[in-house]
């Protein structure tokens, strides 16, 4: 049997309690409950790409953009997952490595289906299952910061960009972030499921794609309505559900603070998903049906790195600040500056990984009702927040510029103006979302 | 004969097809159109941000009769499709020349 050394496992578990790399005598074997639930949670987040993020950003776009969407989403994540088992595990999560990144386990080398991966207590998964689940988070990520994009970027830009962006931004993030010996890990910064890795990290890579690409031809002129916003509540409730294995399954075992990432899952994006409708109907508008499933994703970002790091209650608040601040960024700020976000990638998972992130140091603390016990005082632990922020801002946005302008080199990073206004399912892809 | 054009709302279909069949009315050609007159256009918000739709949807009802219930049948779209607000639509009387219909070759007021 293979004892993972090296590899903390994700972290986010409060303090990181365990250097104990164990000195266990007997070698360690997964837990059957506990690797069942590993392996239905892994599989809950590839339901929030498959089909859960297409439908909500396919209904989103405009009818002719529908496929192209879609299909960005679904081969950016397989691209993901063969990325991952190649390289992207062992530049993440390897056995050796510093403060930025780490090496070894390439191509899955030493890896069996004895090995294990070490959880916060003493128990351990099945390595491939832990493999598995950090593989479905790559994927997501990438997916999610192709919502700034859609409409215009070429599938190859895609590609290309993808391959890049993963190499030189998620990976060494994840690092920082979830692996012993990583920079923001040892730091001590909260991040139960990954929202800084995931969406602060995507929605800043999502914006300042979006920059560089430039608006969509007619952006802000023409209307562009989501074609259906049917599909688009579909595919939120496919995330709200999807979620639960996110963020619980981020415990990385089936116990009482995957009870209490569940619980904040539900509540917090409850909260957010009434608070965006309030928000509207303060600002003189109508409660919308897209304002709901904004609502719901805004409180879902902010509750992730919060999830296990907080109290029913305390998630609750979260979620409702989360979603004015979302509400705020993508109906009066997005205007204001200009820039097209097409899908609001930055607007609710940016702003609101940010919220979420520097509110885990508030809701953390035991006076209200998380379940730190106090030893970190709240204010150093909100600063340790906003160091891992701020560090996440930088990487994510330096990485996605470089890997745009490689993208930009080999492919030419927008399709033609033609190609633009016939749609990108005809121009790309040779196909029509809607035959009638 | 006649032909009478209605622009209505779209909801007073059931209404103004049952009216008209209780003028004698045989048939009639429904189509989903769009246009604008004095009523105003609605807002669209997404986000935050807002369209405006110029033209409203109505339904373009089109109707041939003998000239003699011509006027009856112009009444009984009018009483039907009428709420006294803007919107109600209009209705558009023609002179009609000939009609012929296609499975017997009857023309006139036989076809119709």
């Amino acid at each position: 049997m293979t004892k993972v050394t090296g590899m903390a496992a994700l972290a986010s578990i409060p303090v990181p309690a365990f250097a104990q790399e164990a000195v266990e005598a007997a070698p360690a074997v997964a837990n059957p409950g506990n690797n069942a639930w590993m392996m239905t949670a892994t599989i809950l987040v590839l339901l929030m790409i498959l089909p859960g993020l297409a439908l909500f950003y396919g209904g989103l776009t405009r009818t002719k953009n529908m496929l192209s969407t879609m299909t960005q989403i679904g081969a950016a994540a397989c691209l993901a997952m063969l990325i991952w088992v190649m390289y992207g595990y062992g530049l993440a999560f390897g056995p050796e490595g510093n403060a930025f990144i780490s090496w070894g386990k390439f191509f899955l080398a030493g890896v069996d289906s004895s090995s294990t991966a070490a959880t916060f207590s003493d128990e351990v998964i099945s390595e491939y299952v832990f493999i598995s689940f950090q593989m479905t988070f790559a994927a997501i990520t990438l997916a999610l910061v192709l919502g700034s994009v859609v409409e215009r970027m070429k599938f190859s830009a895609v590609m290309v960009f993808g391959a890049i962006w993963l190499t030189i931004v998620y990976f060494p993030i994840a690092h920082m972030v979830w692996a012993g010996g990583g920079l923001l890990f040892e730091m001590g910064a909260l991040d139960f499921a990954g929202g800084t890795v995931v969406h602060i990290n995507a929605g800043v890579s999502a914006l300042v794609a979006a920059l560089i690409l430039g608006k969509r031809t007619g952006y802000p002129k023409e209307p562009m309505p989501p074609h259906s916003l049917t599909l688009t509540m579909i595919g939120t409730g496919m995330l709200w559900v999807g979620w639960f294995g996110f963020n619980a399954g981020s415990e990385l075992e089936a116990d009482g603070t995957a009870g209490l990432a569940m619980i904040n899952t539900f509540v917090a994006t409850a909260s957010a998903a009434l608070f965006w409708m309030l928000a509207e109907k303060l600002s003189g508008r109508k409660g919308s049906a897209l304002g709901f499933c904004s609502g719901v994703i805004a409180g879902l970002v902010a509750v992730t790195p919060a999830a296990g790091n907080s109290g029913p209650f305390g998630a609750i608040v979260l979620g409702a600040v989360a979603s004015l601040v979302c509400y705020y960024a993508v109906s009066f700020l997005k205007p204001k500056l200009g820039y097209d976000d097409s899908l609001d990638a930055f607007g609710i998972h940016g702003i609101g990984g940010m919220v979420g992130a520097i509110g885990t140091g508030i809701v953390y603390q035991p006076m209200f009702g998380g379940p730190g016990d106090g030893s970190t005082a709240m204010g150093a632990q909100v600063i340790t927040q906003i160091i891992g922020v701020l560090v996440t801002i930088g990487w994510a946005g330096i990485g996605t510029a470089i890997a745009m302008f490689i993208a930009k080199l080999v492919t030419g990073l927008r399709v033609s103006e033609e190609v633009e206004q016939e749609g990108l399912d005809l121009g790309e892809h040779g196909e029509r979302a809607y035959n009638y | 004969m006649k032909f009478i054009i209605a622009i209505i709302k779209p909801f007073k279909l059931d209404d103004v097809r049952e009216a008209l069949t209780g003028v004698g009315v045989t048939g009639m050609t429904v189509t989903e159109v769009k246009g604008f007159g004095r009523q105003k256009g609605q807002t669209e918000v997404y986000r935050g941000a807002e369209y405006t739709t110029n033209m409203v949807p109505k339904l373009k009802i089109e109707v041939a009769c003998s000239s003699d219930v011509a006027a009856q049948a112009v009444e009984a779209i009018q009483t039907a499709a009428g709420t006294e607000s803007i919107g109600d639509g209009k209705i558009f009387t023609l002179g009609l020349e000939d009609a012929v219909r296609i499975r017997t070759g009857e023309t006139g007021d036989t076809a119709i």
